[in-house]
């Protein structure tokens, strides 16, 4: 029986996340203040040592990001811009994390804004969260009338100034560069990459961009060191990961472990197990641009290295439980229905492709048993071809989904 | 709210524009940018209109169409569709008497297909205006519904 490891969360449901004296009562603001006391190197240097991976879907090392984006220029301006644009389907995490412990993230922020020699952040989340936004507008208000923002903070001579910009109801906006163009005020197309946003990002400047949960974890490391970061999760991955888990589960939520949970155990001890209580069918790891995974991948460490063994992505951390009696088919639809919606259209392949794979989905239920699996068939080379010839990540995920079905779900989907 | 009072909240940086677009969107009553208000924007941010034109069709958040006075967003994405959305369109649909994109004659109510609003963990669900709702069955819709009547005899 595994029980959660509450890091992240840790103040959700304990605190007040109205209060900033609350949240300082409870060990906040803690972070920020040995990091103030040491050098902006020092913060850089002991991210790169806790190994922190981004937890928005990439996985990219946190650290060398930070690396990156301090590197740059000497002296010019430089942002760090908070990701909270949360629309990968099935995710639900950063919410849980702006709702009930908004300090946490502010703290990251701004110890984050420290190491790279940053003045001025933004948080950039998506539109329909509203109280998401209510929440953290009222913590910043705190935090600048406490002196943890604004000019010489905590008396160190660093100064920061952070502001909430919201979405406006866009998949894309939460890729970084599309995510850059939005704030910049355009329509959100992407960027060619690179230049990365270290490099060239906000107005063309060094701009640092990390998820909600990635920014949430740097209080902590500061605090106990990259050694006590690196005591929970895996050696790939090391940390705690919020798994928002939902679909045919008894108890959806969101659930923070170490990272390298096994896939069942997730399922079973914490969520409550399936519906019907029979093994599930199939979980769609990672979001509408994830990867299934069948029931005998049960045993699946939830951690980089592992999944990647074994074909399967952790994404955002998205845990999508598909039950033993559900067809996947209609599943499939709706995913590509997704992204048929959200394509930007700049790309001449993934606007034409998302629809016409979206179509041929619509055919299949009508098709006879090898009919279905030459349409899958045709699909997938048509979202592989896609992926290859499109900017950014959202015409190169239709293939995550599509393939891994094909590799795992032919016969289910040619006889349901 | 007067326009230019909006204004002032917002510093005529283009960081601000999706900001300004929500404020001047929600200070409608009919929850739309109207061709004078993007015109405003555009003249206070220093684009052009064609720029906040475009910004304002990209958008699904933004309208250019008078809609209701409550928004209705199911979310139709991959998990409540399979918990469930689909039926609920339809049921919300039959009941409203529109199809989603429309607006109750009486102005009362748009119906919108949304995408994942991240709250899957009660799928199916809806936000109303700024109101989340999970868990939903034909059932419960209905009395959400009636809910919101109530609110706008009230108004009256």
């Amino acid at each position: 029986m595994i029980r959660e490891k509450r890091i992240i969360l840790r103040n959700s449901g304990v605190i007040d996340p109205g209060s900033i004296a609350e949240y300082i009562n409870a060990g906040g603001y803690k972070g920020l203040s040995m990091a103030l006391a040491g050098t902006p190197g020092k913060v850089v240097e002991e991210v790169v040592a806790s190994g922190l991976r981004g937890r928005g879907g990439a996985g990219f090392p946190t650290g060398t990001k930070k690396q990156a984006a301090a590197g740059k220029d000497a002296g010019t301006i430089r942002y760090v811009v908070c990701n909270a644009d949360e629309g990968e389907p099935g995710t639900f995490k950063d919410k849980a994390i702006m709702e009930t412990n908004p300090h946490l993230l502010i703290e990251g922020m701004i110890i984050a804004a420290y190491g790279i020699d940053s003045e001025r952040g933004y948080i950039y989340i998506r539109g329909e969260y509203y109280d998401s936004i209510n929440r953290l507008q009222n913590a910043i208000s705190q935090a600048y009338d406490r002196g943890y923002l604004g000019t010489d903070i905590l008396g160190s001579g660093f100064s920061f100034d952070l502001e909430i910009k919201p979405g406006a109801g866009s998949y894309l906006c939460g890729e970084e560069l599309t995510m850059l163009e939005s704030l910049e005020g355009k329509r959100g197309y992407p960027r060619i990459k690179p230049p990365f946003p270290a490099e060239k990002g906000l107005w063309g400047k060094p701009t640092l961009v990390n998820n909600v949960e990635t920014l949430a974890n740097l209080p902590g490391i500061i605090e106990h060191g990259s050694a006590w970061f690196r005591s929970s999760g895996t050696e790939s991955t090391p940390g705690t990961k919020i798994f928002s888990v939902c679909g045919d589960v008894r108890n959806p939520g969101c659930y923070e472990v170490d990272a390298g949970v096994i896939l069942d155990d997730l399922i079973n001890d914490l969520a409550g197990g399936t519906r019907n209580g029979k093994p599930w069918k199939a979980v769609l790891l990672g979001g509408a641009a994830g990867t299934f995974v069948p029931y005998s991948c049960n045993d699946l460490s939830l951690c980089y290295e592992r999944l990647k063994e074994r074909c399967a992505t952790l994404g955002s951390g998205a845990v999508i439980v598909v039950g033993s009696g559900r067809k996947l088919i209609p599943l499939m639809q709706s995913i590509l229905r997704f992204f048929r919606h959200e394509s930007c259209g700049k790309c001449v392949p993934c606007r034409i492709g998302t629809t016409y794979i979206h179509e041929r989905s619509l055919e299949m239920p009508g098709a006879g048993h090898d009919p279905r699996i030459s349409i899958l068939e045709e699909m997938v080379n048509h979202a592989r071809q896609m992926a290859t010839s499109s900017l950014c990540p959202l015409g190169q995920s239709p293939i995550l989904p599509l393939e891994t079905l094909q590799r795992h779900f032919s016969e289910s989907i040619a006889t349901e | 709210m007067d326009q230019q009072e909006i204004f002032t909240r917002f510093s005529p940086d283009r960081t601000n524009l999706l900001a300004i677009l929500h404020a001047l969107q929600d200070n409608h009553p009919q929850n739309y940018l109207t061709e004078e208000s993007l015109r405003a924007a555009a003249s206070y941010s220093g684009v052009n209109l064609s720029w906040v034109y475009g910004v304002a069709g990209y958008y699904s958040m933004f309208s250019l169409e008078p809609r209701g006075r409550y928004i209705i967003r199911v979310c139709n994405s991959p998990v409540c569709n399979m918990m469930g959305s689909a039926g609920l369109i339809e049921a919300l649909g039959s009941v409203l008497g529109i199809g989603a994109g429309e607006t109750t004659p009486d102005g009362l109510f748009t119906l919108e297909e949304a995408e994942c609003l991240g709250i899957c963990d009660v799928a199916p669900a809806m936000m109303v205006n700024r109101r989340v709702y999970g868990n939903l069955t034909r059932k419960s819709l209905e009395s959400v519904l009636k809910e919101f009547r109530m609110m706008q005899n009230e108004r009256k």
